[in-house]
């Protein structure tokens, strides 16, 4: 079979796993299983309508079927609190997320890889001696911490910046572009896109610093020095391109879960996206909506994680052409 | 098969307990000789005191409201010789909660590194040594399990059983079995075509006792590195949780004392003794688990290591 129908099929079946996996977690829950759809305080119409839409009241191989039938259409329900449709309120909020996300990771792969290929140079010496341990610490730090650090000296403290929301209130835009390319958003986006960074960053730098290890000991850098070529030209022309390789999948792969790690910087940021309202969902217990939530996330997860795999396969043709 | 028996017979009598000493004492050696891997040792053993004697240290009952002699509320007071980490807006001591604290953080970090080193290690061995649909099932658990997003996860495991701390540690070890597994299974792929087991066969030990005698004790240090790796991503998703407002808002850990100076405005009126400690006693304790996991890596994976 290709590669990517190959490919293609396991995406589908993860993402069936996770829609059944959704479907029992918030189905199993304490309580009516029916509480999963619907509120006590939903009129009566509204009651039969989702009682019909969902078949809450057949029984649950039935609801299943009817559940992934509904998912297929993009019908999720209403939410409790805001009486309309899920799935709106949903795609409302995706922009500012993959735009944070997005934001976040281009400036720690671009620090980053910069770090990992100058720790890698700078083999056993000072400089490296003291980057590993410092990029160790920011893995270990939690972002929500950072980010709190980051409020209380950029925006408390220097008053530099917004401390949350990603437009100032009140403010009047003529469209959804126009909202986004702002002054205004960018300021908002600016801390919690770099406490993100600061976590993100160091995945990049500690691969680029082994991927350019493994390849300055490969044979055509030898090459390359043995024709006389300057330190600098071989660490830049050859070592570097090479090495970066690795890097393109992670980032594939990172951008799929920071979409969901996002939750608490969003929260702590009062960022408008997919992992605040998952958040909010859950606390005011607004199981449509935080179904509905969860499952983009997923899906989004899933789709990089497809990406990446096929960006794996087109860089590095054993992998595609390799046992079937 | 046949050149796999013919070779294994005279290796017989020395059976077959190599290897395990080797790994284990390759990395009594490993942590004794690498200085970070020394320092992630130290840090875990003051936070294990610290938290064995939490309820001797803590001056003060870390959810007590407390009163100045004067009689007023001795609220948001700075750090001084009466409250070395001063206190709360609603009066509390929060050198005291920092101590309390240390506990759910590592009971969380813990018992995850239990689960997962156990969940991963009894699959891994399962899998890799019978093959066929054992296999095929935990490869597709593995797939499943890298689709779910891990904190959101967590977030609604915790809101649907409830926020005790061993709900997040189920839904931390349902995350991160796979991979322990996943490498574990390798292992005993390898393993299982190496001399000893070969051995074993050919003496006449059943399929389970060459599993759980011959090959389970030299995965056991792969099973210690993805119980260390898990350490550090319970205590800072117990952290997320707590912090969220999803923890157990009753019990004091430094992820409540940071969701309560967030939410008490403790930024606002930058009062970085309440928010600073908490956040670096997590850096800590999960460095730590990098730093040892660190080096014991490229022990165990020589492929890793890069020097030349």
């Amino acid at each position: 079979m290709p590669y990517l129908i190959r490919r293609l099929l396991h995406m589908a079946f993860v993402l069936w796993a996770v829609a059944t996996i959704v479907f029992l977690m918030f189905r199993l829950m304490p309580g009516d299983p029916s509480a999963a759809f619907i509120d006590p305080t939903f009129t009566v119409e509204q009651q039969q309508e989702i009682r019909a839409q969902f078949g809450l009241d057949r029984p649950l191989p039935e609801q299943y079927l009817i559940y992934l039938g509904n998912l297929a259409r993009g019908e999720f329900g209403l939410s409790f609190r805001q009486r309309q449709p899920v799935i709106g309120m949903v795609l409302d909020v995706l922009p500012n997320t993959l735009l944070l996300t997005l934001t976040a990771l281009l400036i720690a792969y671009a620090f980053g890889t910069l770090l990992g290929a100058l720790m890698a140079w700078n083999r056993g010496g000072r400089f490296e001696a003291v980057s590993v341990p410092l990029v160790l610490t920011t893995r270990a730090a939690p972002e929500f911490w950072v980010g709190m650090v980051m409020l209380a000296i950029f925006a408390f403290g220097l008053g530099w910046l917004p401390s949350g929301g990603a437009n100032t209130a009140g403010a009047q835009y003529t469209s959804e572009w126009d909202r986004i390319l702002s002054l205004d958003y960018l300021r908002h986006l600016a801390l919690p896109a770099l406490t993100l960074a600061i976590y993100l960053q160091g995945l990049p730098a500690l691969l680029m610093r082994s991927s350019m290890l493994e390849v300055m000991q490969e044979e055509f850098v030898t090459m390359a020095r043995m024709k006389g070529l300057s330190e600098r030209a071989i660490m830049l022309r050859h070592a570097a391109r090479n090495a970066l390789l690795p890097l393109v999948t992670a980032f594939a792969l990172g951008f799929g879960q920071s979409v969901g790690g996002n939750v608490v910087v969003e929260n702590v940021f009062s960022w408008p996206g997919l992992g605040r309202l998952l958040a909010d969902a859950i606390a005011n217990s607004d199981y449509p909506l935080a179904q509905c939530a969860f499952l983009l996330i997923a899906f989004v997860l899933v789709l990089m994680n497809f990406l990446a795999d096929l960006l794996y396969g087109l860089l590095d043709p054993r992998v595609a052409h390799g046992r079937g | 098969m046949a050149v796999a028996e013919a070779r294994a017979a005279p290796a017989a009598p020395s059976l077959p307990v190599a290897p395990r000493r080797g790994a284990w004492s390759a990395f009594a050696r490993h942590l004794l000789r690498d200085p970070y891997a020394l320092a992630g040792i130290s840090i875990y053993v003051v936070f294990l005191v610290v938290g064995l004697t939490a309820e001797w240290l803590a001056p003060y009952d870390p959810m007590e409201i407390l009163f100045t002699p004067e009689g007023g509320l001795a609220a948001s007071l700075p750090p001084g010789s009466d409250h070395w980490l001063g206190t709360t807006n609603l009066g509390r001591d929060i050198f005291s909660q920092l101590v309390m604290g240390t506990r759910p953080s590592l009971i969380v970090g813990l018992s995850a590194a239990v689960a997962v080193a156990s969940i991963g290690t009894v699959v891994g061995l399962l899998a890799g040594y019978f093959g066929g649909w054992a296999d095929q099932l935990l490869m597709r658990l593995t797939d499943i399990v890298l689709g779910l997003p891990f904190l959101p996860f967590v977030i609604v495991v915790t809101a649907l059983l409830g926020p005790d701390l061993h709900n997040i540690v189920l839904a931390v070890a349902i995350m991160l079995w796979p991979n322990a597994a996943r490498v574990i299974r390798s292992q005993v792929l390898t393993l299982s075509q190496r001399q000893f087991v070969e051995a074993a066969r050919v003496t006449g030990a059943g399929e389970w006792r060459i599993l759980f005698v011959h090959v389970a004790p030299s995965v056991l240090p792969f099973s210690a590195l993805y119980g260390a790796f898990a350490v550090g991503w319970a205590i800072l998703t117990q952290a997320s949780i707590a912090f969220l407002g999803f923890g157990d808002s009753s019990a004091i850990s430094w992820g409540t004392m940071l969701q309560d100076a967030y939410a008490s405005q403790a930024l606002d009126r930058g009062q970085f003794f309440w928010f600073m400690p908490a956040g670096l006693c997590i850096v800590l304790v999960v460095l730590a688990g990098f730093l040892v996991s660190r080096g014991y890596e490229d022990l165990l994976f020589p492929k890793l290591r890069d020097d030349k």
